[in-house]
């Protein structure tokens, strides 16, 4: 008999949401705004964060890393992001490039790429993106040509996370133009390996801290046992790493929300206007209402999807909707406690504008909302 | 060097305490945490083990949500776990807990006994020391740097504007204050290898133990209190100081 629906977390899930909570609160929120200000992650922070296997959710722990598995992950994704969302990209990002070598890597390949990320505490960084390959991702340029022992990698990847400080970039080229989306590989390229230049970080209206920035790869040679997969194998492993990642940007997404939410929440206790405190009046009572119900829904999603993914269960739509919906909630929510703020949630001295600025980007990368849309109505359509 | 930690759940410092029906404190809706004095034991006892080898074995007496707060310490590093858990033991005083957790220590080996040197909620700092008199171990108090040197503790007790430095041979019971150390949060590795750790539950009578008599009650519990609203003196500077000062002399009483 199946019992009753059960939304309580284990004992164990609590322990991460604790501890990923106390971290955030006391070694991620008191220098978020000054990163965001100067445009840079602290590297000391950086260093702690590996120092808590907060680095490297998802690679395995005979690889170094922390072994959570979909819903762990969503559960401290959200808990850094209430902190700063850079720093929980950071993060994010690193999975992403990881989930390629775990999917179809060698254990070869994962003993000699993924402890330097584990146990090490390194960035990686995943490189799918090119200047005219956005979300049409499978028309990439980039190239890649086999000569005996080596490919040599050709191409120039846009707004690649973590760019300036990876261990190793995941990059995505083409070994067959011809066969488009089916003649795209995934390689390893170890940082330091010659022709290997980075562009000037990109400056951006959110996630300000976070690296983001452009990857060229002019003549890279690397070993034929740096190719993950086969041949032809890389854009299934781009699309279905994406998918594995997208409730994560769900969870991040209602970090940033739940955030925002509670900064709101507290302001309006405290904020008299008309002799009252401002919670008192039914239109920001009305406000917070909404936010909070958008919020806890779009949580839910994400861990519908979480839950799906770790079951073996379809969850590609599941994975969708979380991301679009938790990422809208976020934009929304956002600019509403901006609002609940009056003038001071205008002011950089106050957290929320800097809210509203992150939750951004939540909705245009690993796929726009609107091609997550697609997503689903083409399972909706299947 | 084996060391055991006691530890107790507490309610979360920021709790607001509420009484139930029955006139007993409620714990609804209260976080609960690991008593933060213990929490400085737990991680010295980690640091020494980290420099010097052997193994860390936390020991509580409480109920099962205790359970939560021997896992935190396990995820922080500490080997194993005894929980002391038995309906009997609801409504114990210092007397019996102490009793309890000797008996518990019975058998175990240890170079070294770490807790608390008092416990958030009830305040009352007797168990480390009726437990040391029970074991026929020496003691040191509220210490705030401990060095180990073969055979022996050379603990730091801070006072007012002075340091007393007091050596005990070892084993011994030492309790930690503020000060101490700076516990780390338990790394996510941590927390996902602390439910493959060995967590042992024991009642009484596995200990060999009947329910014991308390020496004494808790007859009632009493909420202190609610806080005054602010007062506000108003009118010209000259005149408000006045008003103040004889305010903080006649009424509040506090110059
Ligand atoms: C800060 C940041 C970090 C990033 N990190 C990474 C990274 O680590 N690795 C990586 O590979 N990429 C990364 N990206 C790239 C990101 O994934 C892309 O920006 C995103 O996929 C959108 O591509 P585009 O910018 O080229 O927009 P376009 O694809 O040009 O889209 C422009 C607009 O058209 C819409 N659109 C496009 N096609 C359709 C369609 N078929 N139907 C309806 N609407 C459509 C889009 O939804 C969007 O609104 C990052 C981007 C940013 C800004
Ligand atoms: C960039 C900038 C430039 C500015 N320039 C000027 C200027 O040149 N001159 C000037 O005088 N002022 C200026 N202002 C101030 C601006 O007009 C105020 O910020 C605005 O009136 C809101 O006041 P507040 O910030 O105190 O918010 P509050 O009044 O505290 O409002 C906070 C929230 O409560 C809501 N709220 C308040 N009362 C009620 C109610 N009774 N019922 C329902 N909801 C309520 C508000 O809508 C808002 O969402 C400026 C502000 C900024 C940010």
């Amino acid at each position: 008999m199946p019992g009753p629906l059960d939304y309580r977390l284990s004992d164990e899930q609590l322990a991460l949401q604790k501890m990923a909570r106390e971290f955030a609160r006391q070694e991620i929120s008191p220098v978020a705004l000054k990163m965001d200000e100067e445009e840079e992650l602290d590297p000391f922070l950086i260093k702690r964060l590996a120092e808590y296997g907060l680095q490297s959710l998802n690679t395995p722990v005979e690889y170094g890393g922390s072994g959570l598995d979909a819903v762990g992950i969503c559960i401290v994704l959200e808990e850094l992001a209430k902190g700063c969302a850079s720093v929980a990209v950071t993060s994010a990002a690193t999975a992403l490039a990881a989930y390629p070598l775990l999917l179809a890597g060698s254990d070869e390949q994962k003993k000699r790429f993924l402890p330097p990320i584990g146990e090490g505490g390194g960035l990686a960084s995943f490189c799918l993106t090119e200047a005219e390959a956005g979300s049409d991702a499978a028309s990439i340029t980039s190239t890649a040509v086999r000569y005996g022992r080596e490919y040599v990698i050709n191409g120039t990847k846009a707004f690649v996370s973590n760019g300036g400080s990876a261990e190793f970039y995941l990059v995505f080229a083409s070994t067959d133009r011809s066969k488009k989306a089916k003649g795209i590989s995934a390689f390893v390229v170890p940082r330091g390996t010659p022709g290997l230049r980075f562009g000037k970080k990109l400056r951006k209206m959110g996630i300000r801290a976070a690296d983001t920035r452009e990857i060229i790869l002019e003549e890279v040679k690397v070993p034929v046992n740096n190719l993950v997969g086969r041949e032809g194998q890389g854009f299934v492993l781009a699309m279905e790493a994406l998918d594995l990642a997208r409730p994560g940007v769900g969870a991040m997404s209602i970090g940033i929300a739940q955030a925002a939410f509670e900064a709101a929440l507290n302001y309006a206790r405290e904020r008299r206007q008309f002799g009252k405190p401002i919670g008192d009046f039914q239109t920001i009572q009305n406000m917070l209402a909404d936010m909070i119900m958008k919020v806890e829904a779009g949580r839910h999603l994400v861990f519908q999807a979480a839950c799906k993914l770790e079951q073996g269960l379809p969850f590609t739509k599941e994975a969708a909707m979380a991301k679009a919906f938790a990422s809208d909630v976020a934009m929304e929510v956002t600019t509403q406690a901006v609002q609940v703020l009056g003038g001071y949630g205008f002011i950089r001295d106050y957290p929320v504008e800097k809210y509203m600025r992150d939750a951004k980007i939540m909705q245009i990368f690993e796929g726009t909302n609107q091609i997550q849309r697609l997503v689903i109505a083409k399972q909706l359509f299947a | 060097m084996n060391i055991v930690v006691l530890i107790k759940q507490t309610f979360d410092t920021e709790a607001k305490i509420q009484l139930t029906g029955d006139g007993k404190v409620s714990d609804q809706g209260v976080n609960l945490i690991i008593n933060p004095y213990d929490e400085f034991a737990v991680e010295e006892a980690i640091r020494i083990k980290e420099a010097k080898g052997g193994e860390v074995t936390i020991v509580s007496m409480g109920g099962d949500k205790a359970q939560e707060a021997i896992r935190q310490a396990l995820a922080m590093g500490a080997d194993k776990a005894v929980l002391i858990s038995d309906p009997a033991l609801a409504e114990v005083d210092h007397y019996v807990a102490a009793k309890v957790l000797a008996k518990a220590l019975e058998g175990m080996e240890y170079d070294l006994i770490l807790t608390g040197w008092v416990a958030i909620d009830d305040q009352s700092a007797q168990v480390p020391g009726r437990l040391a008199e029970i074991l026929g171990l020496p003691q040191a108090n509220v210490v705030t740097k401990l060095e180990l040197e073969d055979g022996k503790a050379v603990c730091h007790r801070e006072g007012d504007g002075a340091v007393e430095v007091l050596e005990v041979p070892l084993p011994a019971v030492i309790t930690a204050q503020k000060g101490l150390n700076e516990p780390r949060y338990p790394s996510l590795k941590g927390i996902m290898q602390a439910k493959k750790k060995e967590l042992k539950k024991v009642t009484l009578q596995d200990l060999g133990l009947s329910a014991e008599e308390a020496k004494a009650k808790i007859v009632g519990y009493q909420l202190p209190e609610a806080r005054q609203a602010g007062k506000v003196v108003e009118g010209e500077p000259a005149d408000t100081v006045r008003q103040l000062v004889e305010f903080l002399t006649k009424e509040a009483k506090v110059i």
